[in-house]
């Protein structure tokens, strides 16, 4: 049993609900390697994926999630829907909640749109990012592939590249590297930090190269292009010159080091396009990750047991 | 007609007055105050344990009228501004459209003449549509009884436009009153910029923004002779500039909400409050017990409350897209004598100073004092009365407030308007 009844906020989490679901995610990690990759764990549910932000990747993880448990699934995006029309989030809410569902995964361009959601529906809410506050799913993807590769997380040393302050990556990964003993250090400049970097429970670096050679993982987030022009920095090729990973500062990463990405990557901006599956890299990983630990978090919101899984 | 109160405590500070008395009022005027008096005809009303102050003004409220009349109207308003009990108060205008002519001041002027609910004193735009490019017509709003101009809702972005609004300002002595806010440094923010705000993902709104307007403001002031009164005022280091500047004869003051003296960023949760949501923010909680401190003392001249009233459907949304602002006037005495005046942190004569007579003085509307010869305007409160703030108390349109289910010490009962009850006996009267 999970200590939350919603996945929304992984400053929520504690360490014993981070390795259940990881060691859920395992189990379906099994199943995903059989030749047939549908099991009936949530035979009879109903999940609403409520995108009201546009997403191609979260959407399609989930999606196949919720296929691969047999849920049975309807999707909302606001792209041609009646919050085109204006509609307002409190009754396309209460709409959707009429139809007596079990879970509603909701992605939205505000902070704390899920908490707000949880005013006008039962069901379970997972929160599949909320503006520049929370992306816990991503987060428990990235432990996965992580974990995966040093079998461990305790103790390991993560560098988190890129833009800090508007990511909602950042949200989620730092209360659970945190709570799970991981030394992390943001690294970037000034104006892509929190304004009060230091007060956190982090170290902070604009110097790159100083970090590369002691990391475990170095972990590079996206430079948002659709918001280019309001991004503090002066140009992409700059941002590259200061911060990309060249070849040069792949070959500081130590041998068992690893890269990650939440993706999309912007090839030649944070890392260069020859790097970008590298072996170091595990941002195909990461993907294949999000399947499993999706899987994990709605089968055991749901009511599954950790060890449940049929055969 | 003639109205005999009996036994009332009356406090003014301003005649040193504070004694259980008598008070006549006929026509709308203050006839005596004194030890057993009595009258030939009209009503008489014992008020023996209430106590009578001088009638509140508040100089920083948003009345909707014209234009957003779902949120509130010159009526709604007045009726929460007496069950508040305020006898004057001062309209913002930002009004739709724009409080920027003579003919929009001279309308509320005469609604609310007409209703004779309230006093209501329309303040100027300083710039055409707020939008801070061209000086609106000072002169003409000024002669149609707008007392002060402000742009409140916005700073004024060019100095130089708020350089040249206090030069003009000058021939009519009128009050410039500035929200002080620097777009280029607030950008979208949404809240106290703090580590909360990182935590919440929410944009900040820091504390500089406004304060290196005040500065500006004050420097704008001093050059110009202008009187500057800086508007909701939420930061000590924003104070501190506006007591060094008095000291060197600069004609400033400022005001400051109850929400901003005691309330603060730690109460903005994960569940991103949306009645927490105001311009400017609450700020930490060091400033807020700095304000305490400086409004206590009189280095904060007065108390607004800034009521901005929000129809539901558009403050309870997520908490980037809400408007900012809250209602304010049933709740302002009460927040106050309950936190300062019960516990004796504050005088009453402090009290009425900073509700009662410090506005008027400011925006040079006429004083109203518990003497004879004074406009009838008076608040007698039940200074024991313990009741629980709910949403029938709540006589705006609007019900965005954060207060709801506090409990408070000391109600206002009576608001009496140019002799006349406008709030009698804890309920509306008109």
């Amino acid at each position: 049993m999970l200590s939350v009844k919603h996945l929304t906020d992984t400053n929520e989490l504690t360490k014993d609900d981070f390795y259940q679901i990881l060691d859920t995610a395992k189990a379906f990690e099994e199943i995903n390697s059989r030749p047939i990759k549908k099991v009936p764990a949530l035979k009879g549910k109903t999940i609403v994926n409520m995108f009201l932000e546009n997403s191609t990747r979260t959407r399609s993880s989930f999606e196949i999630a919720e296929k691969r448990l047999s849920a049975d699934t309807l999707n909302f995006s606001s792209s041609g829907s009646a919050v085109k029309k204006g509609e307002s989030f409190e009754d396309t809410a209460r709409t959707l909640s009429a139809y007596k569902i079990d879970m509603v995964v909701i992605r939205d361009s505000h902070a704390g749109a899920p908490e707000l959601l949880k005013n006008y529906t039962d069901a379970v809410i997972m929160n599949a990012g909320d503006g520049k506050h929370q992306h816990p799913t991503q987060t428990l993807l990235d432990l996965y592939a992580i974990r995966a590769h040093f079998g461990k997380l305790e103790g390991l040393n993560i560098a988190i590249v890129g833009d800090c302050s508007h990511s909602r990556v950042v949200g989620s990964l730092v209360p659970a590297f945190k709570t799970l003993g991981i030394k992390t250090t943001l690294v970037g400049p000034r104006t892509f930090m929190p304004k009060f970097v230091d007060q956190m429970d982090v170290n902070y670096t604009s110097n790159i190269e100083e970090v590369l050679p002691e990391v475990d993982v170095v972990y590079l987030l996206r430079i948002q292009l659709e918001r280019i022009d309001s991004t503090p920095i002066p140009s992409l090729e700059e941002y590259r010159d200061l911060y990309g990973i060249t070849q040069e500062r792949y070959d500081m990463l130590k041998e068992n080091a690893i890269v990650c990405h939440p993706g999309p990557v912007n090839r030649g901006v944070e890392i260069d396009s020859e790097l970008v599956y590298a072996p170091k890299s595990r941002i195909i990983d990461q993907v294949s990750a999000g399947l499993y630990v999706r899987m994990a978090s709605m089968y055991l919101l749901l009511g599954g047991e950790v060890n449940g899984i049929a055969d | 007609m003639a109205l005999l109160i009996k036994n009332v405590r009356a406090i003014d500070p301003s005649c040193d007055l504070d004694e259980v008395v008598d008070i006549v009022i006929q026509d709308g005027i203050i006839k005596e105050v004194g030890q057993n008096l009595s009258i030939e005809k009209g009503v008489t009303e014992d008020y023996s344990g209430k106590i009578a102050l001088p009638g509140f003004f508040d100089m920083h409220v948003h009345f909707r009228d014209p234009g957003q009349e779902y949120k509130e109207d010159i009526k709604t308003g007045s009726q929460a501004a007496v069950a508040g009990g305020f006898t004057g108060v001062a309209t913002m205008p930002n009004t739709k459209p724009t409080t920027d002519t003579a003919e929009l001041v001279s309308y509320q002027y005469e609604k609310a003449k007409e209703l004779g609910i309230c006093k209501v004193y329309p303040l100027g735009a300083i710039t055409n549509g707020l939008k801070g490019e061209h000086l609106a017509e000072m002169g003409s709003m000024y002669n149609a009884g707008a007392l002060g101009f402000t742009d409140d809702g916005h700073g004024v972005q060019n100095g130089g436009m708020e350089r040249t609004a206090m030069e003009y300002s000058r021939q009519f002595d009128a009050l410039i009153i500035s929200h002080c806010e620097d777009e280029g440094i607030v950008g979208k923010g949404v809240m106290n910029e703090s580590p909360i705000s990182d935590h919440l993902g929410l944009t900040g709104w820091p504390t500089l923004g406004e304060e290196i307007q005040i500065e500006r403001d004050i420097e704008l002031a001093k050059i110009t002779g202008a009187r500057l009164h800086i508007a909701h005022i939420t930061t000590a280091k924003g104070v501190e500039m506006v007591k060094k500047a008095k000291a060197e004869g600069v004609q400033v003051s400022c005001e400051v909400c109850p929400h901003h003296l005691l309330l603060n960023e730690e109460l903005i949760d994960s569940k991103y409050p949306v009645n927490l949501k105001m311009n400017p923010p609450l700020r930490s909680k060091e400033d807020m017990l700095k304000l305490q401190e400086y409004f206590i003392k009189g280095d904060i001249d007065c108390l607004v409350t800034d009521h901005a009233p929000h129809a539901e459907h558009e403050k309870n949304i997520h908490f980037e897209d809400a408007p900012f602002g809250i209602i304010g006037l049933e709740t302002s005495f009460a927040l106050i004598h309950t936190n300062f005046v019960v516990n004796g942190k504050m005088s009453y004569q402090d009290l009425v100073e900073r509700m009662s007579i410090a506005p008027r003085r400011l925006l040079h509307t006429e004083p109203v004092q518990i003497k004879a010869g004074s406009k009838g305007d008076l608040t007698i409160i039940d200074p024991d009365k313990k009741w629980t703030f709910e949403n029938k108390d709540i006589y705006s349109k609007s019900k965005n407030t954060p207060f709801k289910g506090y409990e408070f010490i000391g109600k206002v009962s009576d608001t009496i308007v140019d002799g006349y009850h406008s709030y009698q006996d804890f309920k509306l009267a008109k």
